[in-house]
C-alpha cells in the first residue's frame, strides 16, 4: 500500500473572473522511502497539489478528489482538528523561504520544541533534549547556544536546517519539501540537499521533493511527476525520463536546459508542438 | 586586437558600516581590488555566491555607486565621479538589468513611458521620435506595439524582463550590465530571455558584464568568466579554461556543488544509494 494516494485531485480558485483551475485531475502515489519529485513551472500547480494534502489552502480553493489517503486513512475529509493531528507528526512540510517561514518572534529553539509539545508528551526537560539533538542531526554546529538564537541572527542555509528539524522533529512518515533550496547558493544547496537525501535514508521517510530545477531532480528524485498547467503531463522513474522522456513538454523542458544546448540558440518551450497541452500559446 | 570597452584597474569599494549604542562603526570591504579588461563585443559572466561583492562591482561599472579606490576605464576614458565631471555621453554607454523584473519597474508607469525616460533625461530627442523609437524597441525584443499603454502589472516575469532589457537598450549603450536577468525566471523563458540577448548582442555589437550563480547559464552565454570570492577575484581567464581547469579551491567547490542532469550522473547516483 501507498503512503500517500492520490486519484484524480482537482482544485480550483474562485476568482473575479471565475473558476480557475490550478490542477485538473492529477494522481500520484508515494511509496515509503521514495522520493518523488514534482516538477514544473511556476502556475503548475505544484505547490497548490501540495498544499491541498496539507489543507493549508485559503476558502476559496475548492478541492475534489476521487481519493485521498495517508497510509490507508482517507486525507480528504478530515475535521480540521482531525486534521492537524496528523499534519507535523506523519506528514510534514519545507517550504521555500526559510527567513519568511520561521516566526522572527521566537527564537528557534521555542519553534522546534513547539512541535514536539503539540505532538508528543515529552516534559520541557526532554524536549530540549530532543531539539538539541535534532540540531545537531541537521549539522547546526554549538546547538545548545543556537537554540537561543532568533531567526535574524541566522543566515538563510542555518535557517532551512532549523525547518528541517522542525519537519522531522517528530519522525514524520513523509516529509514534502517544497522548493527547499531555491533560495539559496549552489553551495549551500548542495549542502541542504545532501542533509535531506542523508535523513529520508536514514529515517526511511518517504519524500516529495517540489522544484523547479531538473538539477535538483537529477540529484534526488527515485521517480519523477512533469506538471504543466495543472496536468500531469509525465510520470517516470527518474533515468527514463532524463535518457527517453516520452512527453513533448518534458523534452522541451530538458532541452531548455543550458547544458543541454548544442547550437549557438537554445531551443524554446515553444519550438515543441504539445501533444496533450491544454491550452495554445501558454508557453509565455 | 580589437578595442576594449570596459576596464578596472584595482578597483575597490569600502562600506562604512555605522555603529550603534553598543557597537564600534566598521568598515565592510566589499570588493577588494579587481582587474578586468573586456573586449567589445565579448560577455564577461562574473560569478559567486551572494555576499561576495559582484552587484557591488555591477553598481560600479554602472557607475552607481562611486569606486573608492581604482580606476574604471569606459570606452578607454576614465571615470571618476568623485569630480564629477560625468557627461550624459559617458552615462549613456554603460546600462543595466536588474535581477527583479517585478522590482525594477515602476507600477504606477506605463511601459511606453517607461522605455521614454531614459532618453528624455539623457537627451533632447524630439518627443514623436521618442515615441517611435520605443515602439521600434519592443518589436526588437519580441513585444507588440499594442503593450506601449499598458502598466507592468499587465505582463508576466519574461515579459516584464523583456521590458527591462528594452529600457536599458533605448540609450544605444556601448555596455549593458546584467545582475542576474534570468534567475527569476522559469526554465522555458529563461531560455527565451538568453536567445534574445544573444541576438541583441548580435546586432548591436553589445558587450555584456553577465552576473550570475547559475554556472550552467555562464557556460552557455560567456566568453570570459571571473569567479568571486570574499570580493577578490579567485579565477579570471576564458570560459574553457576555467571550466576546463579551475585554479583556485572555491571554484572546485562552486562545480562540484552544481547539480548534474545528465543521464551518467544520474546513474551512479542511483548505483549508490541502491548500495
Amino acid at each position: 500500500m501507498a503512503l500517500l494516494e492520490i486519484k484524480n485531485l482537482t482544485v480550483e480558485f474562485e476568482t473575479a473572473t471565475g473558476k480557475l483551475r490550478a490542477v485538473d485531475r492529477v494522481s500520484l502515489a508515494v511509496d515509503e522511502r521514495e522520493v518523488l519529485a514534482i516538477v514544473g513551472e511556476s502556475g503548475s500547480g505544484k505547490s497548490v497539489s501540495m498544499l491541498a494534502v496539507m489543507g493549508l489552502l485559503p476558502w476559496t480553493a475548492t478541492v475534489t478528489a476521487d481519493a485521498m489517503t495517508f497510509q490507508g486513512r482517507d486525507i480528504l475529509n478530515l475535521s480540521p482538528k482531525q486534521r492537524r493531528q496528523i499534519i507535523g507528526r506523519d506528514i510534514a512540510m519545507i517550504f521555500q523561504e526559510p527567513v519568511a517561514s520561521l516566526n522572527p518572534c521566537f527564537t528557534a529553539g521555542f519553534q522546534v520544541e513547539e512541535a514536539l509539545k503539540i505532538h508528543t508528551d515529552l516534559d520541557r526537560a526532554a524536549r530540549r533534549k530532543r531539539a538539541i539533538e535534532l540540531f545537531e542531526a541537521v549539522g547546526i554546529p554549538d546547538p545548545e547556544e543556537r537554540l537561543g538564537h532568533f531567526p535574524h541572527q541566522m543566515s538563510g542555509g542555518q535557517s532551512q536546517r532549523v525547518m528541517i528539524a522542525m519537519a522531522i522533529a517528530c519522525n514524520p512518515k513523509l516529509l514534502i519539501a517544497d522548493e527547499p533550496t531555491t533560495a539559496l547558493d549552489v553551495t549551500i544547496q548542495k549542502q541542504i540537499l545532501d542533509l535531506l537525501m542523508k535523513l529520508q535514508a536514514e529515517q526511511g521517510m518517504g519524500m516529495i521533493m517540489i522544484t523547479h530545477d531538473m538539477g535538483v531532480v537529477a540529484e534526488t528524485a527515485d521517480r519523477v511527476i512533469v506538471q504543466y498547467m495543472g496536468r500531469k503531463m509525465e510520470e517516470a522513474d527518474v533515468l527514463s525520463l532524463f535518457e527517453k522522456p516520452k512527453n513533448a513538454y518534458t523534452k522541451a523542458l530538458l532541452s531548455a536546459l543550458p547544458e543541454n544546448a548544442t547550437g549557438d540558440r537554445l531551443p524554446t518551450v515553444s519550438d515543441f508542438a504539445f501533444d496533450e497541452a491544454p491550452y495554445t500559446g501558454a508557453a509565455q | 586586437m580589437s578595442e576594449i570597452v570596459l576596464e578596472t584597474r584595482g578597483i575597490k569599494r569600502d562600506y562604512h558600516v555605522g555603529g550603534g549604542l553598543f557597537r564600534p562603526a566598521r568598515t565592510v570591504h566589499a570588493v577588494k581590488g579587481i582587474d578586468l579588461k573586456l573586449e567589445k563585443g565579448k560577455t564577461l559572466a562574473i560569478v559567486g555566491e551572494s555576499g561576495c561583492g559582484k552587484s557591488t562591482l555591477a553598481r560600479m561599472i554602472t557607475m552607481i555607486d562611486p569606486p573608492t579606490d581604482g580606476e574604471l576605464f569606459i570606452d578607454g576614458k576614465k571615470v571618476d565621479m568623485a569630480a564629477g565631471d560625468l557627461t550624459p555621453e559617458m552615462r549613456r554607454k554603460v546600462q543595466i538589468v536588474f535581477q527583479n523584473p517585478y522590482g525594477s519597474l515602476n507600477p504606477r508607469q506605463k511601459i511606453g513611458d517607461v522605455l521614454m525616460e531614459p532618453v528624455v533625461i539623457n537627451s533632447n530627442v524630439p518627443a514623436a521620435e521618442r515615441r517611435d523609437r520605443a515602439m521600434a524597441m519592443l518589436t526588437k525584443v519580441g513585444l507588440q506595439p499594442e503593450h506601449f499603454n499598458r502598466y507592468p502589472h499587465m505582463f508576466s516575469g519574461g515579459q516584464r524582463q523583456r521590458i527591462a532589457i528594452a529600457r536599458a537598450l533605448m540609450l544605444n549603450p556601448r555596455l549593458l550590465v546584467l545582475d542576474e536577468p534570468v534567475s527569476a525566471l522559469d526554465l522555458s523563458v529563461q531560455a527565451q530571455v538568453l536567445n534574445l540577448l544573444a541576438d541583441l548582442q548580435d546586432e548591436f555589437e553589445l558587450t555584456y558584464v553577465f552576473i550570475s550563480h547559475d554556472l550552467s547559464v555562464v557556460r552557455y552565454i560567456a566568453d570570459e568568466v571571473m569567479v568571486m570570492y570574499f570580493g577578490e577575484a579567485v579565477e579570471y581567464g576564458t570560459r574553457d579554461a576555467v571550466f576546463s581547469d579551475p585554479k583556485h579551491d572555491y571554484t572546485k567547490t562552486l562545480f562540484a556543488a552544481t547539480p548534474r542532469a545528465d543521464v551518467e550522473s544520474i546513474r551512479t547516483r542511483l548505483a549508490k544509494r541502491a548500495a
